[in-house]
C-alpha cells in the first residue's frame, strides 16, 4: 500500500513559523522552536512545503523498506535486425555488468529471432552468465506482438529483478508493451543508472521537460524494474578472450498476431545512420538553402559522419525530417557533434546535449549554441567548413 | 470510421527551472497547450473522417483545466470530447495512465482506430500508446509517418525506424502513434471555434466508468520520482581565436588530441 506522508526534518527546522502562517488547515504547531505536524488536520496540500525556506518539510511517498524477494538477475534485451546486433546492445551489456557486480547478481542476455546461432557465438564473449535464446521463424522480423508475447512469458518464467533495453525505435515501442503485460514500472530513455544495493532498487535517471530537468525514478514494489537506456551514453562492454556462458533455449507457442510486416524501404539519403554515428555534422538556418548541405556532406564523407539538421532547416524543406535532431526529432549522443549555422534553441539542445564534444560554427557570437559548445568558431561557415574539409582530407588521406 | 484521439495538455514551454532553495519546479509559463505531437494525431483523425466518414472523439486525462485543450480539439473539428478528471487519477505514471485511458475506452466501446502522438513534450516517454494498446488487447504500430491504405478491417502504414521505414499491415481495431512527418495540422475554423464555446465536454470521474481504484493515480503507479535536479551544465567551452586558417588548424589539433581523428 502506497501512501503519501508528511514529515519535518528537525535538524533543518529553526522554528521560523513560516509554515505555521502558510498552513490553511491549522495543522502545524511550533513546539520548542520546531514545527510539528498535526496529522489529523493535515490534508497534505503542500502549502507549508512551498513556504519553508529551509527544505525542512517533505511530502512524499513512503517507500517500503523490504526488498521484493523471488526475483534475481539482470537481463538485457538483445536487439537485432537481419541477424545484426544494434550497437546499443554492447552498451547495455556493459552497464548491466557494472550493476550486476554491485548487486552481486547474474547478468543474462535475451535474444529473440530466427537463425541466430552466429549471434550467440558473438555474445558469448561479453561476460554474460546466461543467454536466453528463443529461435522461431515467427520472430524473424521484429513485430511488437509476438516479441512482447515471448518476452513477457520468459520474464514470468525466470523472474529477473532488472530488465534493460535500448531506447531505440524498437525498444521504445516493444518494452512499454511488455511492462504493460507484466503490470510493472518502466522508465524511458535513461541516461544514467545506479543501484541501491541494500534495497535492491534500480535508480533510473532520465531527462524530462526537454532536458531542462533530470529525474531519478524507482520502482519499489513491482518486478522486474524495467528501463530503456539512451543509445551512445553508456560505455560499451569489454570483449573477453574466452567465450563461456550458459545457453538456455526456450520455445513458446506464439499465437497468430494482427500486425504483418510487408516490406522495408531504406532511406537512401543517409550514408551513415544518425543513431549509430560517432560523428554528426549538422546544419541549421545558417545554411541558407538546400543545396548548401553539400558542403556539410563533403565534410561528413571525410569524417565518416552522418548528417543532422535543426528543425529550422527541416521546416524550410532543405532536408528530410528523418535528419531532424531535437525535441521533435531524434535524440543523438555521438562522440562529436558539429553544429553548423545552428543557433542552439533549447529544443535543439535537448536532442544533442549529451554529445561528448560539441563543435559550434556560427557567425553570431551571441548564439546560444556557444554556451554548450566544447569548441566554438565565430565566423562564416561557408569559408570555414571547406577549409576544415580540405585540411582533414590531407591528414586522413595520409 | 470511429476514431479516438488521445491528447494531453502540457505546459506551453518546457523551459522549467528548479528553484535552488525549494528544489521545486518553477515554470516560466503556466499556459496549457495541446501536446504538439497530439496535433498531428488530431489532424490525421480528421483527415480519415473526411475521407471515410464516421466520428472523432478526443480523450484526455488531466486536471479540470485540461478541458480547454479539449475545446481546442473541438474547434479543429473533433466531434466529441471526454475528460477523465478526478483527484484520484493524479500522480499517474505511464502504466496507470494507460490503464485509466483503457478503461474509459472500454466504456466508449465503439472504435476502429486509436491515434496518439508519438510522445508528450513534458514527459517524453512515448510509453502510453503501446501500453494502452496492450491494455485493450489490440495491436499497435508506433512512429507512423504515413497511412497508405484504409480498409474496413485493416490499415497499411509506414513506420519510421532508424534506417528508413517499414510498411506494416495492421488489423483493426488497432492503435497508432504518429510522428510530425505525417501531416501539417490545420488551424481552427470559425465555425469550430463557435462550436467549441458551447459544446458540452463530458467529464468522467472515478465513479463514471469501471475502474479498480488501486490501479489509478499515484496508488496505481509502480514508478515514483525520488529526486529532481537541474542537469549538469556543460562546462563553458573555448572559442577558438585567430584568423580562419589558424582556427581550422586549432580545431583539427583538438580533434587529434581527443583521438577523434
Amino acid at each position: 500500500m502506497k501512501t503519501l506522508d508528511i514529515w519535518v526534518i528537525e535538524e533543518k527546522c529553526n522554528g521560523c513559523q513560516l509554515c505555521f502562517k502558510a498552513c490553511p488547515y491549522n495543522a502545524i504547531e511550533i513546539i520548542k522552536k520546531k514545527a510539528v505536524i498535526k496529522k489529523e488536520n493535515c490534508n497534505l496540500c503542500g502549502a507549508c512545503v512551498n513556504a519553508c525556506r529551509f527544505e525542512a518539510i517533505f511530502i512524499a511517498c513512503k517507500v517500503p523498506l523490504e526488498p521484493v524477494v523471488g526475483y534475481e538477475g539482470i537481463w538485457v534485451f538483445v536487439e537485432q535486425k537481419n541477424g545484426k546486433l544494434a550497437p546499443v546492445v554492447y552498451e547495455i551489456i556493459g552497464e548491466g555488468r557494472r550493476l550486476a557486480q554491485k548487486l552481486g547478481a547474474s547478468l543474462s542476455a535475451v535474444l529473440l529471432g530466427s537463425k541466430l546461432e552466429h549471434l550467440v557465438d558473438e555474445l558469448k564473449f561479453y561476460h554474460l552468465d546466461r543467454i536466453y535464446l528463443v529461435d522461431d521463424p515467427a520472430l524473424s522480423v521484429f513485430m511488437d506482438e509476438p516479441y512482447s508475447f515471448v518476452l513477457s512469458n520468459l520474464i514470468k518464467k525466470y523472474k529477473p529483478e532488472i530488465f534493460l533495453g535500448g531506447a531505440t525505435s524498437i525498444g521504445r515501442s516493444l518494452i512499454p508493451r511488455v511492462a504493460s503485460i507484466l503490470e510493472t514500472g518502466l522508465t524511458a530513455d535513461c541516461t544514467s543508472l545506479d543501484v541501491d544495493v541494500a534495497k535492491r532498487l534500480l535508480l533510473q535517471t532520465r531527462p524530462a521537460f526537454g532536458g531542462n530537468i533530470m529525474a531519478t525514478i524507482i520502482c519499489p514494489e513491482k518486478r522486474p524494474q524495467m528501463a530503456t537506456v539512451r543509445p551512445h551514453v553508456m560505455k560499451r562492454a569489454a570483449k573477453s578472450s574466452e567465450g563461456k556462458c550458459e545457453i538456455i533455449k526456450e520455445k513458446f507457442a506464439i499465437p497468430p498476431f494482427k500486425t504483418h510486416y510487408l516490406d522495408f524501404i531504406e532511406d537512401i539519403m543517409e550514408n551513415v545512420k544518425l543513431e549509430d554515428a560517432d560523428i554528426i555534422v549538422s546544419g541549421g538556418r545558417g545554411l541558407g538553402k538546400a543545396e548548401n548541405f553539400i558542403i556539410l556532406q563533403e565534410l561528413a564523407d571525410v569524417l565518416g559522419a552522418a548528417i543532422g539538421a535543426s528543425r529550422a532547416a527541416v521546416d524550410a524543406g532543405w532536408i528530410s525530417y528523418s535528419h531532424q535532431i531535437g525535441q521533435t526529432g531524434k535524440t543523438v549522443s555521438p562522440k562529436v557533434y558539429i553544429a553548423c549555422g545552428i543557433s542552439g534553441a533549447i529544443q535543439h539542445l535537448a536532442g544533442m546535449q549529451t554529445s561528448e564534444i560539441i563543435i559550434a560554427i556560427n557567425k553570431d557570437p551571441d548564439a546560444p549554441i556557444f554556451q554548450s559548445a566544447t569548441y566554438g568558431i565565430v565566423g562564416d561557415l561557408f569559408e570555414i567548413i571547406p577549409k576544415l574539409t580540405k585540411k582533414l582530407k590531407e591528414i586522413l588521406g595520409n | 470510421m470511429e476514431i479516438i484521439v488521445c491528447i494531453k495538455q502540457v505546459p506551453e514551454s518546457t523551459e522549467v527551472k528548479i528553484n535552488p532553495q525549494t528544489k521545486t519546479l518553477v515554470r516560466e509559463s503556466v499556459k496549457g497547450i495541446i501536446n504538439p505531437f497530439d496535433m498531428y494525431a488530431i489532424e490525421e483523425a480528421l483527415r480519415l473522417k473526411e475521407k471515410l466518414g464516421g466520428k472523432v472523439t478526443a480523450l484526455s486525462m488531466g486536471p479540470p483545466q485540461a478541458e480547454e485543450s479539449l475545446r481546442e480539439a473541438i474547434s479543429l473539428g473533433v466531434d466529441e470530447a471526454i475528460l477523465l478528471s478526478d483527484k484520484s487519477f493524479a500522480g499517474a505514471d505511464t502504466l496507470a495512465t494507460a490503464y485509466t485511458l483503457a478503461q474509459a475506452i472500454k466504456r466508449i466501446s465503439q472504435f476502429d482506430l486509436i491515434i496518439c502522438g508519438k510522445q508528450t513534450m513534458d514527459g517524453d516517454t512515448a510509453q502510453v500508446g503501446p501500453s494502452l494498446a496492450e491494455k485493450l488487447g489490440i495491436p499497435h504500430v508506433a512512429y507512423v509517418r504515413k497511412i497508405n491504405e484504409v480498409k474496413t478491417d485493416s490499415i497499411i502504414l509506414e513506420q519510421m525506424v532508424e534506417e528508413g521505414y517499414r510498411r506494416i499491415k495492421m488489423s483493426l481495431p488497432g492503435l497508432i502513434t504518429v510522428v510530425k512527418e505525417i501531416n501539417e495540422p490545420r488551424l481552427p475554423s470559425l465555425r469550430g471555434k463557435m462550436r467549441a464555446k458551447s459544446v458540452e465536454i463530458l467529464i468522467w470521474g472515478v465513479n463514471d466508468f469501471n475502474i479498480e481504484k488501486e490501479k489509478v493515480g499515484l496508488e496505481g503507479s509502480p514508478t515514483q520520482v525520488i529526486k529532481i535536479f537541474a542537469p549538469q551544465r556543460r562546462k563553458k567551452g573555448e572559442i577558438l581565436q585567430g584568423d580562419i586558417d589558424s582556427q581550422v588548424e586549432q580545431l583539427v589539433n583538438k580533434l587529434k588530441e581527443s583521438r577523434v581523428i
